[in-house]
């Protein structure tokens, strides 16, 4: 095994005490010049009463049957010390415990870099865990509820969650029971036995999305393509012809259709074929090396605002975006 | 049954759909088919749930080697899906203050966007965002020039990473202190052969590099794939692919 | 020095990433941007339109993403709202819903002027993928019997009249993957001819060249055509640049300077080590 590629264990302790202590420095820093890790807000109040329509609408604060207040963040080039000092705005422990949580985390992920530790390993377990029931909370109230459950049981949904949708069943409201016997199929998948009834849902997902991806690949990857890839190779303008236009147009061509043989396998790539395959190849390296190019540049933008975050929102060295 | 039922809805399924494109008067088979399809994406999130859940309890019970961060992993999984669930700390929505449960379940304040904010966001961020240090240990250790194939892929990343910054303007700022006669001419006296030096800078060079190799490459890259997959839905929806049946 | 080049603990290139990102971003180094021809086809795309056309911006993209994304998600929020564009906000990803209400946020911040219901809206987050764009293009409330706030469509005032996003005089996409704009070519653009832009990943970028300009009338591709974007913005709407959140994506141009620098840096070291090892091992 390449030696290099190991991670060299002796140097691990010297190379976290390094990094505590410049963290330390940081954030004592931080914490000396500004207010490291703080979020202010302020309060909002809210009312509501019953009109006589027996509508409820907002009414002045404090005298409202239904009352509630939601909190506003105070962006930290905004806060000022008279706000603080005259309670206008509050510090917010929930938020502020959030704010260096998430800091917290994000430090846990890049101490991978130095070593697989547990505090990466916890911070990864958790990432699963918390991803994976939000998107089951998103499912069940942005689609489950209106769409499946507001079919079936309009009533209910509309005295419950969704005010604003009609409490009548529509036309066939009964074939909705078809999606929802599928849903309790699927989960046969589960279960240690009868999971074959779980193909039945499978095979209605794979033939939908066989049909969507037909008609959608025939139609613009595959006609419109062709159609698109097809261009005048002598372009004129107003001064007569144009040269590199007419170039470029040329390449685009040569370099479309010799790539088109690389892909065609059923020929061996000898001779004339394989010279023309070897040129395609050369045009394909090069859209390779131009996604290489864009790819590095999307990683460093994530990477930068994740730093950005650290040493705005978090250390306050910059001002928060 | 346990293969015959499945093959037929996924060939009824598949030619609604065809069927619904090209045929006005069925058009609405088509909606319903996609209706269903939608709801049962939900089923599907309900399924990947679930087995995460039962792969981390087993791990759990049978108290393997890092059986705690499964926990943890459980422990996140159900408290996310009980204070989203119970829409913990949502106001009810102004438009309907009466109705409890009638509020926006990510509200700003509310536990679930809590755990988003502060947990989600960081974490998911911060995964990805640790790509660019080993997309720069691989650019080290694996871009060879090894060929004539391998040294045009890196002489137009080089191209392309320079490019897309400042550097590939500034890099040929040298151009602005020679005299236009010798930036832009044509070349040997013909008037529709213009050579433009200012062309060769980086940026603009990208910008070349992306409409035409990048393009003519990418293409046939597509119209390939758009073969196999016409190809793999054919077969699927014959019945000639039966793969997705699994075993008996 | 070769055998310690060659075997260089990868810690000290991850360092030197660390440091080549967060020097710029401390330094706070901005580069002036030259405005290329694809944003300029993007900006073009929505100043060109009527003041209140009606515009679909779906945000398919997540947290993972948003540190490229975001920027340009934004800057078509502001530049749709400085034209006046009546703004239907969906998301095809389950984490994109939270980046629409970032962008409700800008609006209810920087425009406070415009009006839920008349001059935006959201629509939840619909599972799906392709059969949503699929759907919606026939059928929006089939889809949305409701907006984002539980209204239904028809109560409000920017999507009575709206059958589906055929009426849509826009779309606009921003795209971490699939669903992405791939699906919104696929299935909105080509077949039904609906005018659609694009910003995606760096990733994404080059795949979508082929679409341009008789699919996709235009492409942002990564944080550096987001920030010609904001340039763009800022020529012909010189007050933002006031704003501090507006240059977002400017800013981080300034760390992909260094970091571009470092990574061809590291591609020609390796060659030169790995060129020298092969002579001193032929020789």
């Amino acid at each position: 095994m390449d030696k290099s590629l190991e991670t060299p264990k002796k140097s691990n302790n010297t190379i976290w005490a390094i990094i505590f202590i410049i963290g330390a420095i940081m954030l004592i820093w931080s914490m000396t010049t500004s207010r490291t890790g703080q979020v202010w807000v302020t309060a909002e109040s809210h009312s509501f009463s019953e009109n006589p329509d027996g509508v409820y609408t907002p009414t002045q604060a404090g005298s409202g049957e239904i009352e509630w207040t939601t909190y506003n963040v105070v962006p930290e080039n905004e806060l000022t010390q008279v706000a603080i000092n005259n309670g206008e705005a509050t510090l917010s422990w929930s938020r502020t415990i959030g704010l260096w949580l998430a800091a917290i985390f994000t430090l846990f992920i890049l101490s991978f870099l130095v070593g697989d530790n547990p505090a990466y390993k916890f911070a990864e377990a958790m990432v699963v865990g918390t991803s994976a029931g939000y998107v089951m909370v998103i499912g069940l109230w942005d689609v489950f509820v209106p769409n499946l459950l507001g079919k079936l049981l309009p009533g209910v949904v509309q005295g419950w969650a969704l005010p604003g949708m009609s409490a009548e069943y529509i036309s066939f409201w009964w074939v909705y029971f078809i999606p929802a016997i599928l849903i309790v199929m699927l989960l046969f998948q589960l279960m240690p036995k009868g999971g074959w009834i779980s193909r039945w849902p499978i095979a209605f997902f794979i033939g939908i999305t066989a049909g969507y991806r037909m008609i959608g690949y025939v139609e613009a990857d595959l006609v419109a393509q062709i159609k698109a890839g097809i261009v005048p190779l002598w372009i004129s303008g107003e001064g007569g012809f144009e040269f590199w236009p007419s170039f470029n147009a040329c390449l685009l061509t040569i370099a479309t259709l010799s790539a088109m043989v690389y892909f065609f396998f059923s020929v061996e790539h000898k001779g004339l074929v394989g010279r023309i395959a070897k040129v395609g190849i050369w045009f394909l390296m090069i859209t390779f090396g131009a996604s290489f190019g864009y790819t590095v540049m999307g990683r460093i933008a994530l990477l930068a605002a994740r730093l950005e975050f650290l040493f705005g929102e978090w250390l306050h060295f910059i001002p928060s975006s | 049954m346990k293969r015959t039922v499945p093959l037929i809805i996924a060939i009824i399924a598949g030619f609604v759909l065809l069927i619904a494109n090209f045929i006005p008067f069925a058009e609405g088979w088509g909606l319903t088919a996609q209706e269903w399809f939608n709801i049962l994406a939900v089923g599907a999130m309900i399924l990947g749930g679930g087995n995460l859940i039962k792969l981390h309890l087993k791990k759990v019970s049978s108290q393997r080697k890092g059986w705690g961060y499964s926990a943890v992993t459980i422990v996140c999984f159900f408290g996310t899906l009980l204070i989203g669930m119970l829409k913990w700390g949502v106001h009810p929505n102004p438009l309907y203050a009466n109705y409890s449960w009638s509020g926006y379940y990510l509200e700003s304040g509310s536990g679930l966007w809590w755990i988003y904010q502060h947990m989600v966001v960081p974490l998911t961020a911060m995964m990805f965002a640790m790509l660019a240090f080993y997309v720069a240990t691989a650019a080290f250790r694996a871009f060879r020039a090894k060929n004539i194939e391998a040294t045009l892929l890196l002489i137009t990343a080089g191209i392309v990473l320079l490019g897309r910054t400042y550097a590939g303007v500034w890099l040929f700022g040298w151009l602005d202190w020679l005299p236009e006669g010798i930036t832009h001419f044509n070349l040997a006296g013909i008037p529709w052969l213009p050579i433009d030096f200012y062309s060769l800078q980086f940026d603009r060079l990208t910008i070349w590099i992306m409409e035409v190799p990048n393009t003519a490459g990418t293409r046939a890259i597509t119209i390939g794939i758009a073969l196999g997959v016409v190809a793999t839905s054919l077969r699927i929806l014959l019945g000639v692919d039966r793969s997705y049946l699994g075993q008996d | 020095m070769l055998h310690a080049l060659q075997n260089l603990d990868r810690r000290w290139i991850f360092l030197s990433m660390l440091i080549a990102v967060a020097i710029p971003i401390l330094a706070k180094t901005v580069f002036p941007e030259v405005v290329s021809k694809q944003a300029k086809m993007v900006f073009d795309s929505i100043e060109n339109l009527p003041d209140g056309s009606n515009i679909l911006l779906s945000y398919d993209f997540d947290p993972a993403s948003q540190g490229e994304l975001l920027p340009m998600a934004q800057a078509f929020t502001r530049h749709c709202s400085i034209k006046g564009h009546k703004q239907y906000y969906m998301a095809l990803w389950p984490l994109g819903s939270p980046m629409v209400d970032l962008s409700i946020d800008t609006i209810e911040s920087e425009y406070p002027d415009m009006v839920y219901g008349e001059d935006y809206m959201k629509f939840d987050y619909k599972a799906g993928g392709e059969a949503v764009i699929r759907m919606i293009t026939q059928d929006l409330r089939g889809m949305f019997p409701l907006d984002s706030r539980g209204v239904p469509l028809d109560q409000i005032p920017m999507t009575k009249n709206i059958k589906n996003i055929q009426d849509m005089d826009l779309i606009i996409n921003v795209s971490a993957g699939d669903p992405g704009t791939k699906q919104w070519v696929q299935f909105a653009a080509t077949p039904f001819g609906l005018t659609t832009i694009s910003g995606c990943t760096g990733v994404q970028a080059p795949q979508m060249y082929p679409y341009i300009p008789e699919q996709l009338a235009g492409m942002l591709g990564a944080i550096k055509a987001a920030a010609e974007y904001e340039a763009a913005i800022d020529a012909v709407y010189p007050s933002i640049n006031d704003n501090p959140k507006a240059q977002e994506a400017k800013r981080r141009m300034g760390p992909q300077l260094v970091a571009h620098g470092l990574m061809i840096g590291l591609i020609v070291l390796g060659n030169v080590i790995f060129f020298v090892s092969r002579k001193r091992g032929q020789a």
